[in-house]
């Protein structure tokens, strides 16, 4: 439908002619509207980093000494792998964009397969700490265990928040799946790619997420294991 | 006779013929307003005769009726659904999406079936806060504002009441979305944003409120339910948690909220004053930008809910101050519509009664809101019935008289017909008479100490609560006469023409009545502004089949 979509003219008392912009065939308006549904996750993770740097006064000390104890090595491996997602993410686009479909398909598998690792590696890491008594409404974060409040608080935070962003990773896998069978579908093509671009957006702002999450709670604590400060 | 969006209509899916189908896949933006509008004044008179139940619980000392458990539950309900299902998504779910595309010339939203869609999710979300009357152990009995550490702690059904505000904080956030690109992407040629409607700069500033505070609240309600089901400890004094934390966050959302309500309906009151008055708008530029100052400040005033929750004092300071300023555009805005109607030729239609009542029960909402953003005045007030009085004054005696008058106002444009204004105004004047008796005494009581939300109360506060039931009763008579009148224009009035009202604006240019399924025959080239009057009369005038201007 939108494809055979021919835009009206409006003439002005003078007789110009000026074309008029309909909803349909919007790509300027399909992609504002995202960016500005991309506010809305900052919002939200903004508004927990405001909660997590408000604890972080309170408790400075804690905060340092449960950060350390988080496992940087995954952590950061994590870190590298998403940014690469990021990398592939694009270049997937760009190809759809000169109207290589096929590798604009076989990077969106290499994102795909990125994120799965992403997130098998995030599941080792709870699994450790699960291990080690710290999960919600598990050994040392029950309220009557005498873990420091301090870090009590980090922990219940980064789990609500690395959970959350892991949420996002699979509705993104989700997304990219959905984005192959549009492809397959021809719904999606060189000519027409505003969903792909929508979501490429969302993937960068899932790595972005990360970008601060990962400094915030896993190199606070830096500074006792590298000697430095 | 020509077809009118009544008779046919765009689905989301398929092309359905059955018209209840029609109806329930529709994405045109009209047909959209009107079943919001429905769902909408269903819900609220719901909460009217629960609020209703509180004041008969209330006409003597001690209980009558009801227990106590039973009253937080009442004015919790209350407060859900006037407050998330009514009057948040209110003006914009309904006029903004009638009316905002046929002022600014276009065809429908920006994303039509995402409108649909968000109407979904918005019943979802009436649905999910509705059904704990039923599952669970009743519904919650935290008030609106699920203030921890009682709601983490509370048997009730809290946690439905969370996700539902949490999904209807969704529909908003994308209704919001859906008119921002709307208003950026769709407006006719040569229509600046200095030559928009004012009831459009009331969506855009409202837009981008529900766009920027919604999230916050989202995820603050998120972490509630994290909190109560998962223990995460950031709520929990028991774990080194701080409860007046969610009370910021919360509020963060919640007061930019309160704007989020008026903008549009001061919107609707500036479409009105100069349609009625005759007269082009004084200070359009003030106006628009004012709505947009009161969008931006209304984000850093929350802590004046939170003056008696140990904040510290250069905070409390500094709060009440950006309360202050607050008032300063909404002051602004009340002289323009007043200098407006000055030498005008002014017409008493319905429309413009119910705008010009609101003049006075707004100023007198504003005006004591700015007595208790005063720090010391505060504390003896805070959680009496004086903020109560206040709250309504502004909200029932501002946002919902203004979305009347917008009723009144935009009905013949909806459904082509007239209503009987002299049954009309009754309406009005029982409502306006019965407004005031039912809130004007609680601002003494509570001056007085009466304090809100209680089952029970000292017999020396009888009196005013005697007086609030007598209010109460004239204003309900009031509310059902108008809606008799409105159905009985709808269903058997007379047909009203495209322009009753000699109005300027675009929505007021439509080939036939009620408008068609896509809006103006063609778009037209905006070369004039929203409101020029000539001796009383409109300048602007088309050819309405081709949208060429022939004055």
């Amino acid at each position: 439908m939108s494809h055979e979509y021919i835009p009206e003219i409006a003439v002005d008392r003078d007789g110009n002619e000026h074309e008029v912009q309909g909803w349909q065939d919007d790509f300027y308006g399909g992609k504002l509207g995202f960016w500005l549904f991309m506010f809305t996750e900052v919002l939200m993770f903004g508004a927990m980093f405001m909660v997590l740097a408000y604890y972080n006064t309170l408790h400075p000390n804690e905060f340092i000494e449960a950060s350390a104890s988080l496992n940087r090595l995954l952590g950061g491996i994590n870190t590298v792998i998403l940014l690469v997602s990021a990398l592939t993410m694009g270049l997937g686009l760009l190809k759809m964009r000169v109207g290589d479909v096929k590798g604009a398909k076989l990077m969106i598998w290499a994102t795909i397969l990125l994120a799965v690792a992403f997130l098998i590696i995030k599941g080792f890491e709870w699994t450790a700490e699960y291990n080690h008594g710290i999960f919600l409404m598990h050994g040392e974060m029950l309220p009557e265990s005498g873990m420091a409040f301090g870090k009590k608080l980090f922990f219940g935070m980064y789990f609500s928040m690395t959970g959350l962003h892991g949420v996002h990773i699979i509705i993104g896998i989700g997304l990219m799946i959905w984005l192959l069978k549009r492809i397959n579908a021809g719904k999606v093509s060189p000519e027409h790619h505003i969903l792909y671009w929508n979501i490429a957006l969302y993937w960068d702002i899932v790595h972005l997420i990360w970008v601060f999450v990962f400094p915030y709670y896993y190199m606070i604590g830096a500074g006792g294991v590298t000697g430095g400060h | 006779m020509s077809k009118s969006y009544f008779d046919e209509t765009h689905c989301a899916i398929g092309h359905p013929k059955s018209t209840i189908m029609q109806w329930l896949l529709t994405i045109d933006h009209k047909r959209i307003g009107i079943m919001y509008a429905a769902v909408m004044f269903f819900f609220f008179f719901i909460a009217v005769s629960t609020a209703f139940l509180m004041r008969l619980e209330l006409f003597a000392p001690g209980a009558q009726y009801i227990d106590g458990d039973t009253f937080n539950q009442a004015f919790t309900l209350h407060g859900v659904i006037m407050i998330f299902l009514f009057i948040v998504p209110g003006i914009p779910a309904i006029f903004g999406n009638i009316v905002m595309p046929l002022m600014i010339g276009a065809k429908d939203v920006s994303f039509p079936r995402l409108n649909w869609f968000t109407f979904w999710l918005y019943i979802i979300g009436c649905l999910i806060a509705v059904s704990s009357l039923w599952v669970g152990n009743g519904f919650a009995d935290t008030g609106w504002t699920f203030y921890a550490p009682y709601s983490l702690t509370t048997g009730t059904n809290v946690i439905f009441t969370l996700v539902a505000a949490f999904v209807l904080g969704m529909a908003s956030i994308l209704t919001g979305l859906n008119f921002l690109v709307t208003i950026h992407r769709l407006r006719a040629p040569g229509m600046t944003f200095f030559k928009m409607p004012l009831f459009v700069w009331g969506i855009y500033a409202t837009a981008w409120i529900q766009l920027l505070a919604t999230p916050v609240v989202g995820i603050t309600l998120i972490l509630a339910i994290m909190e109560k089901y998962f223990g995460i400890g950031i709520f929990d004094p028991a774990k080194g948690g701080d409860p007046v934390l969610f009370e910021h966050l919360f509020w963060i959302y919640s007061h930019p909220a309160v704007y989020l309500m008026i903008l549009p309906a001061f919107g609707i009151m500036s479409e009105i004053i100069p349609v009625f008055s005759r007269r082009e708008i004084f200070g359009y530029r003030t106006i628009a930008l004012s709505s947009a100052s009161i969008a931006g400040i209304g984000y850093l005033v929350w802590g004046h809910h939170l003056y008696t929750s140990g904040m510290a004092d250069i905070a409390k300071t500094i709060f009440s101050f950006l309360t202050f300023f607050v008032a300063i555009p909404t002051g602004i805005k009340f002289y323009d519509w007043i200098a407006t109607m000055y030498k005008g030729k002014i017409v008493l239609s319905t429309p413009m009664l119910w705008a010009l009542g609101t003049i006075i029960t707004f100023t007198i909402g504003g005006l004591t809101g700015v007595t208790i953003a005063m720090i010391g005045v505060d504390i003896h007030l805070q959680d009496t019935y004086y903020t109560v009085a206040h709250f309504h004054y502004a909200m029932l005696g501002g946002v919902v008289f203004l979305l009347f008058a917008g009723m009144h106002y935009w009905f013949p444009l909806v459904t082509g017909k007239m209503y009987n204004e002299k049954h009309a105004k009754i309406a009005f004047y029982l409502n306006f008479v019965g407004f005031n008796v039912l809130w004007f005494p609680m601002f003494i009581a509570g001056y007085y100490g009466m304090p809100r939300r209680y089952f029970d109360y000292l017999p020396e506060f009888e009196i005013y609560h005697q007086i609030s039931f007598v209010g109460a009763v004239i204003f309900i008579v009031g509310l059902v006469y108008m809606f008799v009148v409105l159905l009985k224009g709808w269903k058997s009035g007379e047909a009203s023409g495209t322009n009753p009202w000699h109005a300027t604006t675009l929505e007021w240019h439509m080939p036939s009545s009620p408008p068609p399924l896509e809006n103006h025959s063609k778009v037209p080239y905006v070369d004039f502004n929203p409101y020029e009057y000539h001796h009383g009369e409109p300048v602007v005038k088309f050819n309405y089949e081709t949208m060429k201007r022939i004055d």
